[in-house]
Order: structure tokens, then sequence, then C-alpha cells
């Protein structure tokens, strides 16, 4: 499948990594062009080499999300640092471009769990560490 | 009436003065430290210090009661989710966006967020009634009502200079309803006779802009 993933850094860049290495088409988007170097991170030549595809341009540009290849992506994941920036372009990933799979990372829980009610899938990485600290801290008492 | 303002600058706390100065009770809603010090010192009570795009934020600001909330950040994402979690989470059915970028517009449009003010669309609108680089310029869009008052500038090559409003057959769901001449309107009747640099005022359907922009204009 076709993966785009908007925002490259630790996450976006790692999950793009694995992807290509699982022999899907991986195309990322980020407005720093400094970002593409994360993507290289374990790899022995380059991530164009690769195979992966790199644009710069702001997430919100429709112009830059076409450029990125999300009028063919079977796959979006919305990993950039800002909440906002992520349920937005999440949402124009589903209603104008009619991406099947749509995928958010939200840091706010609040937010989170709001919009996946409302039907986006969101990934909330504050949720599941306080869920592990928890864990850990019932452990030990 | 209760209004809730997101974001505290220029227009978030001018805006915040005036609604306050009409009898209104407002809470105007910053993020920046710095800024919301400030403007507190300007505003008192009537200023809560948070992020708008958080929910308990915006809860702790009563939303749950509020009658409008007005989302006037300088993040387009911002005032989009503000907007839509005011509308669809909370029920607020009057809500009024900023849009700071106009590539950004298509993004309100497309989660339903209106009305929009987009200073630039203002300014770029007004200066085009001052300089028309074409014939036609749109004085009021009603979107949702589907219609629309324009203004058309008669050139000399334009069909219908010489001809009275009589004479022309306008399409259905189109009016002219004023004739701008030396600066003066009049409203036209069947006998009113079109000249060179007239500007008319027409009335219609934005459906009927392009057949309308054929009849009277050289294009």
């Amino acid at each position: 499948m076709f993966v785009l993933i908007v925002g490259c850094g630790r996450v976006g860049s790692s999950v793009a990594r694995s992807m290509l290495a699982d022999g899907h088409t991986v195309s990322c988007l980020d407005q720093d062009p400094e970002s593409h170097a994360r993507l290289e991170v374990g790899l022995d030549n380059s991530w164009e080499e690769a195979g992966g595809q790199f644009t710069v341009g702001t997430a919100l540009e429709t112009q830059a999300l076409e450029e990125a290849g999300i009028i063919e992506a079977d796959a979006f994941v919305a990993a950039t640092n800002g909440d906002n920036t992520n349920i937005v372009i999440s949402q124009i990933a589903q209603r104008r471009y009619e991406v099947d799979t749509v995928i958010a990372r939200i840091l706010d829980p609040l937010r989170a769990e709001w919009y996946r009610e409302q039907g986006l899938k969101t990934i909330c990485p504050t949720k599941v560490a306080i869920e592990m600290l928890e864990d850990k801290l019932r452990g030990v008492a | 009436m209760y209004v809730i303002v997101a974001g505290a600058g220029k227009v978030g706390v001018n805006l915040t003065r005036e609604l306050i100065g009409q009898g209104h009770e407002v809470t105007l809603i910053e993020n920046r430290r710095q800024r919301y010090v400030g403007v507190e010192q300007l505003l008192e009570h009537n200023v809560l210090y948070g992020d708008a795009s958080e929910l308990w934020v915006l809860e702790r600001a009563g939303i749950e009661r509020a009658d409008m909330v007005i989302a006037v950040t300088g993040d387009d994402e911002d005032n989009i989710l503000i907007c839509q979690v005011a509308k669809e989470k909370y029920g607020i059915d009057r809500i009024i966006a900023r849009v700071n970028n106009p590539s950004n517009r298509a993004h309100f449009d497309l989660l339903g967020i209106k009305p929009v003010v987009s200073a630039t669309e203002l300014i770029l609108r007004l200066l085009e009634h001052e300089v028309p680089h074409h014939n036609l310029v749109h004085l009021l869009d009603l979107e949702e009502e589907e219609i629309e008052i324009i203004e058309i500038r008669l050139g000399a090559k334009s069909p219908v200079v010489g001809r009275s409003v009589g004479e022309i057959n306008t399409p259905d769901n189109s009016l002219v309803i004023a004739v701008i001449r030396d600066g003066r309107g009049v409203v036209p009747n069947a006998s009113t006779v079109f000249e060179e640099g007239d500007d008319i005022l027409a009335v219609l359907d934005p459906e009927r802009e392009e057949e309308l922009k054929r009849i009277f204009t050289d294009a």
C-alpha cells in the first residue's frame, strides 16, 4: 500500500522507515527540510535510494499534500507536533481525499477521545504513558 | 448574550472590549502567558489563561452556557478546531472563525465552519471595488441562501449600451436593481437607457452570473 506520513519527527520518521522495510510505498511531508536527515538514521544509503519519498511543505497546503501523493494514498498518518494540525489534516484526508485509512496522533487525551468518538482513528501517546506509569506504580505498591 | 472569544491578539482584545461596552458578558481566552498578563490589566476578570483548543479550558470558560463562540487566534487550525468543538460537541449554533491565510478557506468550508472572516479577502474585495481589474465585483454573497449582489461596469463595447432596461432579457432569478451614473445611483425602470461607464447593480442566483456577464459585458 501507499502510506503518506505528515510530520517527520521521531514518530513519523520511525513509522516511515518500518513501513518502507515492510515493503510499502512511503511518502513523508514535513515543513522542515532538515527533518529528512531523521529518515536516514540507521539506513546504509539515502532515504530516496531506499525507495522513500520526501516532500517539503506545510501540512495545511493542499498543493503540498497532493505533491506528496495524498490522491494515491491508501493510508494517511498525521504526526506533526500540533494536535490541532493533526486533527484538521486528518479530516481533510478523510473528507476531501477519501483516504481509506486515516490515523491521527493526538497528545491531548480529551481531544483524542472526543475525535475518536466522532469516527477518527486516534493514537494518544500521553494516554498510553499515563496508563503505563499507573501500572508500574501499582506494581510497586 | 454570553460570548467566548479565543485569542487575545488585537482583534480579540478590541472585540472583547466592544462587546463588553455593548453590555454583553464576554470571556477572552489566551494561552500565551505574557500576552495574558498584559491583557488582564486591561480587561481584568474577563480574561482566562489557557489554550482554548483544550476542552477543559472551554468548559472552565463556561462553554455550556455560551450563546456564541468567536475564534480569532493567529492559527487557522486552532480556529477550525475551536469552532468545530463548540459547534459539534457543545451545540453552540453561533460561531465565527477568523481565516488568517486565505488558502485555508477551503478547509473551513469542508468542515462546515461558517461564517468566517478573512481580513485579507475583505481588503482584496475593497480593493477590487475601488480599482476593478475586471468588470464584475461581488458586493454581497449569501452562499447559504444562493443569492448575490454584483456590480458590473459597462464598457464601450458592452452590448447593452444605448439600449433600455426593457429591451434586455435578463435571465430568471436575476434583476437589475440600480444604475450608478456619475456617482449617483438610481433605481431603473423599463425605459432607463444604459450608458457607457454605468455601474449596474444586479441581484441574482450565483448560477446566473456567467449568463448575466455575457449579456452586459463585451466578455
